[in-house]
């Protein structure tokens, strides 16, 4: 029904003489019919604003009800008081239902909004911007902090290196068969004395050096970074990787400290559940050397015919070992006074085994497809 | 490395299961990769030939009696060097056999061939696994136990060892078995090398001497005369096969099995050969020539080391032989070297060479000086014994003075202490010592005088001893503590962390890292207009590839290489970006690595979408991140407008403080989208450049500032301008305004009613007092005099 049209237009005709206010003579039955006609009429209204019409009709200053309670001082004494309650309680009768009509008609409207409003809650939303760390810097930042959180610090290095920080600083002079460890990027650099060669970095190693030349013990560090191998690539090698390097030197620093930090690393990283284990391993910088190995994620150490741990079980994760004396006593320390652990591990290679990233290639390639999934 | 199991149990004891030997193997440092197992043939047993009849249907088969100790059988045999009286391996109805037709193992089952009942098979070297080549059957040696199982008499186990490069020692099977012996409690047994001299004395026969003894501090020699060049026995070229290598002769094979079994290096000459009977150890002359036993003639200089006769080398020393003097089939006497090289030298020349022998496979890492006559002797012994002839007393044995003493290393118990973190007891680093072959005397209370043996080149230093002890009695007795000293201050590294709050920030504002290959090609340089001809990038010395040659100087083209490579399978958007390095040279010095920050937008603004339009990033966007990280870092920049040879005129602005350039945004130019193929309407950059930023960043990075606790005042400005003039300059010009709070500009607008050349921006601009609420006429007054100044500065006047 239109809000501006009159509400005489609709209002059923035996009521129409009502609506021409005048002060009657109140009986029994006149409020009686009153009720009748105004209930009936109240349960076809549909709006809230002819039922505020209605109020006005019935309840109003010039309404039925009360045009009846004005007309009552002319009838007789003996019927007034009967008449007044009757009246007073038509009143209260006819607000009573036009509270319980508001509120019908309120639940209707809101469940016809409801209806109107429902959308397809399965279309696809408005589509907001997507962007993620690299995982190769997601790793290298879980695994600096799990060492930071054990009290170390990060540092970075150059990635262009001289040979001496490179190697010769890490106990593997020139010609060391040792040095086949490492197959290396050299870089066009013309020396004039020939005596300095550049490489490309090959660990990130040669700041184990660099931090210690730079500052005295303690040392807790750990060296996040690029590193470069003259290497064909496949599906576990690249020629271009991260590694992350760590040192700890001091006063009465021990292997079974640098068991007792890898270790905790590894449970931080890999879990409570993961079983770790330390072997004897070859650096040329450390002595002893150390390979820690974690239980295969895919066969759970069974070992017999897994693809991922090539039948032993296990899986390298790093390579340690208690700091070579030679490199202490190059950058200066007293050996007798100090001693230390460095350890290193690549972060792609810990990357692969915890999402099953099956080839090292896909890290570089930067299809989106791929990097979108971490 | 690859070692046979029964030639390791030749010289120790073997009782442990295979997997446990391995296990325990690699927790010492002696990583078993793969374990081969050779047999399990089952019903293939060592049968003797007794008489050998033509068949009645065919000519090429034959009916063999074959014994097998306690039965006699009939077998057909095809082979043609089937014989009476030969030990052969005979496969009996059961057996595991390789079926050469279908070229798989299989059980053999009874056969009738060319209707003659064929009892069993008399087997070829392919059928059983043991060889390629198909030339008939295994005839075994005469003293092949009859009757014996085959599995027991030539089954192996072959050990494949990763070998890290300090154990030189386990390139020979008496180090590994040492080893062996070491982590079971076992002892070695070395083999015998005692031979009966005879006839005229070695030192009357030969003139040998050293003229370098700085790359040759031993050279030892024996010489045996009357010897019969022919193939080695079975037993030798059997072994020296598992070992890898191929048999040649007799006398050549014993050097060869000598230095798998002991690690030394020997090598035979052919005496006659010899020039007047003389070698001289020497640095070869400049041009000098030899033609090495690869039929190749090598130019040699004087870092090469030579074995001479009087006129000419015979041999390259400790790499490989010289055709001149070589062992062939009739060579009668041989004079037999065993001698150390100088290791650095040795792998020098074998690098120049592009040699990589078996001799200066161990040469090269510096063999002990002791181990040369003990090798010397036991390779005369066994010459003499597979190839006859007599030997010559004594031998000759040139020491330098750096020569032949044994190392002798003194280790601590307090040493043992410091490094572990643990205490191991002097008797059980005393047994751990003596289980792997070192000797040791006891220096007072807590110390021990320890000599390496012979076979150990990797220990030197007491921490070398540590780990000796440390890793046989296995690295899980050591105990597991944390680190109790002081942790120490750790001084922040600025440069990472802003290079961490950059990433976070472009991240969470949906743009995807990418990590890019640093080596690239200077047309790679070139496409995006950045190649410097004149100071061209550092390049790498042995690039693996054209593809990776130089290092790069700019982030630009490797993100565009990622866009182009993503276009393939996707149309965008594209928002990308990379921290990374690039490297300019510098004089006498590593290159300078710049911290950068590139980063990309092309393609659609937003995913496609049933809500979204289809627009595309353009400049703007660029814009919107990096004002975004400006103002996160609290830096404050401006925008110039700049040329960049990248950049497409008009669209490229250069980001700047008061002091220095931090950074460039612009959009590609059309040329350099056309040269890279790149698929979108525009693609825009923008570049940080770390360094500068940082010199750039407040002390603090932030300083509250209270709310403002009175209301602003709104006004609208409808501006009208020259068309020149920027945007930008008009709103610093607004904002820098005495009673101005700050301003938005909400609309731009050329057209009708707009004079031509003209522009007009529109702005909400905001005034505000600190201590009180503005008066209408203050703002009013405010606003009158930002009016005059914006008509005086910059021409701008209010549209009517």
């Amino acid at each position: 029904m239109p809000r501006d049209q009159n509400l005489r237009d609709y209002i059923p005709g035996g009521i129409l003489s009502l609506t021409e206010p005048s002060i009657q003579r109140p009986s029994a039955q006149s409020i009686e019919d009153i009720i009748a006609a105004a209930s009936a009429e109240l349960e076809s209204i549909q709006d809230l604003a002819a039922l505020d019409q209605w109020r006005v009709l019935y309840l109003g200053r010039r309404g039925a009800l009360t045009m009846v309670l004005r007309g009552l001082a002319s009838i007789e004494v003996s019927e007034r008081k009967a008449v007044g309650a009757l009246a007073n309680q038509a009143k209260t009768t006819l607000e009573d239902r036009l509270k319980e009509r508001v509120r019908q008609v309120n639940e209707e409207s809101l469940k016809i909004s409801e209806n109107r409003d429902r959308l397809d809650v399965t279309l696809p939303g408005r589509p907001a911007l997507k962007g993620s760390l690299h995982p190769t810097t997601q790793i290298v930042r879980e695994i600096c902090d799990a060492f930071v959180a054990m009290g170390f610090g990060v540092v970075e290095g150059p990635e262009v290196e001289w040979d001496h920080y490179n190697f010769e600083m890490l106990n593997i002079p020139k010609g060391h068969p040792a040095r086949d460890m490492w197959n290396t990027l050299w870089v066009d650099y013309d020396d004039p004395e020939k005596e300095k060669a550049m490489l490309l970095r090959t660990h990130t190693s040669p700041m184990q050096a660099r931090v210690m030349e730079s500052r005295e013990p303690p040392i807790r560090v750990v060296v996040p970074g690029k590193c470069y191998r003259y290497e064909a690539t496949d599906a576990t090698h690249e020629w271009h990787f991260y590694q992350v390097e760590g040192l700890a030197v001091g006063e009465g620093i021990t292997f079974a400290d640098l068991k007792g930090t890898l270790y905790e690393f590894a449970r931080r990283m890999f879990g409570e559940e993961r079983k770790i284990r330390f072997r004897c391993d070859y650096f040329p910088f450390v002595e002893p050397g150390v390979d820690m190995s974690i239980d295969c994620f895919a066969c759970q150490g069974d070992g017999d015919g897994c693809r991922i741990c090539r039948d032993s079980g296990w899986i390298e994760i790093m390579g340690a070992g208690m700091i070579h004396p030679r490199v202490l006593e190059g950058v200066g320390y007293d050996v007798e006074k100090y001693t230390g652990f460095a350890f290193g591990m690549g972060p792609e290679r810990i990357a692969m085994l915890k999402y099953g990233i099956d080839d090292i290639r896909h890290f570089y390639a930067n299809d989106l497809r791929f990097l979108r999934q971490f | 490395m690859k070692i046979s199991l029964s030639w390791l149990k030749q010289y120790v004891d073997v009782d442990l299961p295979v997997s446990e030997l391995s296990h325990r193997l690699t927790m010492a440092g002696i990583e078993v990769g793969e374990v081969e197992i050779i047999g399990g043939w089952t019903e293939v047993f060592v049968g003797h030939v007794t008489d050998v009849r033509p068949h009645p249907n065919a000519d090429r088969l034959r009916l063999c009696v074959v014994n097998t100790g306690n039965e006699e059988m009939e077998v057909v045999c095809g082979a043609p060097n089937v014989a009476p009286d030969q030990n052969i391996c005979l496969a009996k109805v059961g057996a595991k056999v390789y079926n050469t037709h279908t070229e798989r193992y299989e059980i053999l089952g009874p056969a009738k061939i060319r209707g003659v009942e064929s009892q069993g098979m008399i087997c070829s070297a392919v059928e059983l696994g043991l060889g390629a080549e198909n030339d008939g059957i295994i005839v075994l040696p005469d003293d092949a136990p009859v009757g014996a199982s085959l599995d027991d008499y030539l089954g192996d186990v072959v050990l494949d060892l990763e070998l890290t490069p300090n154990r030189l020692d386990c390139l020979s099977v008496l180090g590994v078995a040492y080893e062996v012996a070491a982590i079971t409690g076992k002892e070695v047994v070395e083999p015998e090398a005692s031979y009966h001299e005879s006839g005229v004395p070695i030192s009357e026969q030969v003139k040998i001497s050293v003229a370098d003894p700085d790359l040759c501090p031993r050279y030892t020699a024996s010489l045996l005369q009357g010897v019969t060049i022919g193939p080695s026995p079975q037993w030798l070229q059997d072994l020296l096969i598992k070992g890898g290598l191929r048999p040649i002769n007799n006398v050549v094979d014993v050097t060869n099995f000598v230095m798998l079994e002991y690690n030394q290096p020997l090598h035979s000459f052919d005496y006659d050969r010899i020039k007047d009977a003389t070698v001289i150890v020497r640095r070869a002359r400049l041009g000098e020539k030899l033609t090495t036993l690869d039929d190749i003639e090598r130019t040699l200089c004087t870092d090469n080391l030579v074995i001479a006769d009087a006129n000419d080398a015979i041999g390259l020393g400790g790499v490989i032989g010289g055709a001149n003097s070589e062992i062939n089939e009739n060579t009668i006497n041989v004079l037999l070297e065993s001698a150390t090289f100088n290791g650095a030298n040795n792998r020098e020349t074998a690098q120049a060479m592009e040699l990589r022998t078996e001799a200066t496979l161990r040469f090269e890492k510096g063999l002990r000086a002791e181990l040369a006559p003990i090798a010397l002797r036991r390779a005369t012994a066994l010459i003499q014994e597979v190839a006859g002839g007599t030997i010559a007393p004594g031998i000759v044995d040139i020491v330098s003075e750096e020569g032949a003493e044994p190392a002798v290393v003194t280790l601590t118990s307090g040493k043992i202490r410091r490094m572990l973190g643990m205490d191991v007891g002097l008797k059980q680093t005393q047994e751990t010592l003596t289980s792997l072959g070192f000797t040791w005397e006891v220096e007072g209370d807590a110390a021990l005088k320890v000599t390496v043996p012979y076979w150990r080149n990797d220990v030197n230093i007491e921490e070398d001893l540590v780990e000796e002890v440390v890793r046989t009695i296995g690295y899980e007795s050591v105990p597991t503590t944390m680190l109790s000293s002081p942790i120490p201050f750790q001084h922040p590294v600025p440069v990472m962390n802003l290079r961490d709050k950059v990433k976070d920030l472009l991240t969470s504002a949906g743009i995807q890292e990418v990590i890019n290959y640093p080596l690239v090609t200077l047309q790679q340089l070139e496409q995006v207009r950045q190649l410097d001809t004149e100071a061209l990038p550092i390049r790498v010395a042995n690039p693996m590839s054209s593809d990776r040659e130089y290092l790069r100087t700019t982030l630009r083209a490797s993100i565009l290489g990622t866009l182009a490579a993503n276009q393939s399978h996707s149309i965008g958007p594209f928002r990308l970006f990379e921290a990374g390095r690039v490297f300019t040279p510098r004089e006498d010095d590593l290159p300078d690595e710049k911290e950068t920050v590139t980063g990309l937008l092309a393609g659609l603004r937003h995913e496609p979408s049933w809500l979204e339009d289809e627009t595309h990033m353009d400049f703007y966007d660029a814009k919107g991140i990096v004002e975004l990280v400006f103002e996160r870092l609290s830096v404050n920049v401006t925008y110039q407008p700049a040329e960049d040879p990248t950049f497409y005129p008009g669209r490229c602005a250069v980001i700047e403080t008061s002091d220095s350039v931090v950074g460039m945004v612009g959009e590609v130019h059309p040329v350099v989208m056309e040269r890279l193929g790149l698929d979108s309407p525009q693609v825009a950059i923008f570049e940080l450049y770390l360094e500068p930023i940082l010199a750039a960043l407040p002390e603090s990075q932030r300083n509250f500032e209270a709310l403002p606790r009175y209301p602003s005042a709104t006004r609208d400005l409808a501006l009208v301008m020259p068309a020149d003039v920027s945007a930008g300059l008009v709103t610093r010009v607004i904002t820098g305004h005495r009673g101005v709070h700050h301003a938005e500009l909400f609309d731009i607008y050329v057209g009708e009613n707009i004079s031509e050349g003209s522009k007009s921006l529109a702005f909400h601009v905001y005034f505000q007092a600190r201590d009180r609420t503005l008066t209408n006429e203050e703002v009013n007054k405010s606003l009158d005099g930002l009016l005059r100044t914006l008509d005086r500065e910059l021409n701008v006047t209010l549209r009517v």
